[in-house]
């Protein structure tokens, strides 16, 4: 008797790249709506952007049904935030409990590579960005997924993040005006589109600042 | 010398078929500040006393949301009363998790009632010392169940329970078969009415009541005092004597008149101390 299912993996990889960008009052966030598995588009218009809270918004890549169920503890367990503190989560606060979540499955990891944007306490925007094990780290931007690594070496290029290392503490937000933001996060898209198969369809840009969060599509390749 | 040997234990039968111990639960629930509720076809709402316990403390929380479709009303043990509301809350949000739709209230009641009973055949529990008025929506409409210690539940139109709820479900007798059809303005109304009813002597005033309302595309609330207070205003024209007799109260106004300003409505209740019965 050979073993049947030697090869099999409770992953997938669906693709996607996700940005976020941080300004001193707004946070820009962004994904592809396509999702794919191997060589072939599995939807062209799947929303790798989930609301968490009035200023925490989650953006996702890897395998969608983990990011799924992620989201949906994510959101189970803002409902009892919101019964016992009688107030909308803050993005920190859901940026700890993410990193929480995701190491809860520490040794049955959620397959997802998140990017995390909001406004903090006071109104400025903020960026988290995550490994799929709950490691994470305030910055001003960030990618994640399929189309980062041609993504993140431009942004560090065009922006410059101050080192975490550096004492006091370096404002990491970016110095762009939310246009300029919005801007950048097409281009980026635009580009990664050419050169990643898992990239492409449409982009779904969120723009969160104080007075509400705005939604906006454009379209990518569909190559 | 003539003591009741029947009523130190909850699983002990009297002679005459009775649980003395549940019966004195349901006592309790009696000796609870009231609350009300009333449905109508599309619409619950349910109210309570604002009772403070003595003159330097505030009033305890009397109202619980369970979910944006249910939401809870106590008379009794408060802290019972709150396991309860907070048992109900895990159910709904266990319930959206598996199901991805919200949970239906007779469900909910169900297993309230099942949790109660549990209670009252255990000799190593007591029974819980509150009853509590379910008011929700589902896709079979509006309801109003009435949950009491012993494990048993009902469905009403509308319902009161608490001291001298007496005078308010005569009230709610007299008025309740056109509920089924009135608005929800209508039902505000006749909520703040019976509570009126249960207010034996004293004047009725926004900061003495809470009040919630859920809805077809109305997700539970509580109303703010101003509004309430318009309420009152339209059928409790005050005398200019009565005010200044009532000066007296007219001084907590103050304290527990910082609840609820604008959409919070209630979330200044969550200040309320919580203290034990």
């Amino acid at each position: 008797m050979t073993k049947q299912h030697a090869n099999w993996s409770p992953y997938d990889n669906n693709g996607g790249t996700c940005v976020a960008i941080a300004g001193s009052d707004y946070c820009v966030i962004a994904a592809d709506t396509r999702m794919s598995t191997g060589y072939s588009i599995l939807s062209r218009d799947y929303s790798k952007i989930h609301k968490l809270a009035d200023r925490a918004v989650l953006s996702s890549s890897g395998f969608q049904a983990d990011v799924k169920a992620l989201q949906k503890v994510l959101k189970s367990r803002h409902l009892i935030y919101q019964h016992q503190h009688n107030k909308q989560m803050s993005c920190p606060a859901m940026a700890q409990l993410l990193s929480n979540t995701l190491y809860f499955k520490r040794f049955f990891p959620y397959y997802a590579f998140n990017v995390l944007g909001g406004l903090d306490e006071e109104g400025k925007g903020c960026v988290f960005t995550y490994d799929a094990v709950g490691s994470y780290e305030r910055v001003g931007y960030g990618a994640q997924g399929s189309g980062s690594t041609l993504i993140m070496p431009f942004l560090d290029n065009q922006l410059k993040s101050p080192s975490p290392l550096l004492l006091p503490k370096q404002d990491s937000n970016t110095p762009l005006s939310e246009a300029e933001a919005v801007d950048l996060v097409k281009t980026v898209f635009a580009s990664a589109t050419e050169r990643d198969i898992y990239t492409g369809d449409k982009l779904e840009i969120m723009i969160l600042k104080a007075d509400g969060i705005k939604t906006e599509l454009m379209d990518l390749r569909k190559d | 010398m003539f003591r009741n040997q029947y009523d130190t234990d909850v699983t002990t039968w009297s002679p005459t078929g009775r649980l003395f111990q549940v019966e004195y639960a349901m006592e309790a629930v009696k000796q609870g500040s009231a609350a009300i509720g009333l449905r109508s076809r599309s619409h619950v709402v349910l109210a309570c006393v604002n009772k403070a316990q003595s003159e330097l403390s505030s009033h305890q929380r009397k109202i619980f949301k369970v979910d944006d479709h249910i939401g809870v009303a106590i008379a009794g043990l408060t802290a019972d009363g709150r396991v309860l509301s907070r048992y109900m809350r895990s159910e709904s949000i266990n319930h959206s998790f598996t199901y991805e739709s919200p949970l239906p209230v007779g469900r909910l009641v169900v297993h309230l009632a099942d949790k109660a009973q549990v209670c009252t055949q255990r000799s190593w529990k007591r029974p819980y010392g509150v009853g509590l008025l379910v008011g929700g929506l589902d896709e079979s409409g509006a309801h109003l169940y009435y949950n009491c210690p012993s494990g048993n539940y009902f469905e009403y139109q509308a319902f009161a329970i608490g001291s001298r709820s007496q005078a308010a479900k005569t009230y709610l007798e007299r008025k309740f078969e056109s509920f089924q059809e009135s608005s929800k303005e209508d039902l505000i109304k006749d909520a703040i009415m019976a509570i009126r009813e249960t207010l034996q002597g004293e004047t009725l005033k926004s900061s003495l009541c809470t009040v919630s309302v859920l809805g077809v595309d109305e997700p539970f609330h509580f109303l703010d005092q101003e509004s309430i207070q318009k309420v009152i205003d339209t059928f409790e024209k005050v005398p200019e004597e009565e005010e200044d007799a009532g000066e007296g109260e007219a001084e907590p106004e103050a304290a527990p008149g910082a609840a609820g300003t604008g959409e919070q409505g209630g979330s200044g209740d969550q200040d309320v101390a919580p203290m034990e019965i």
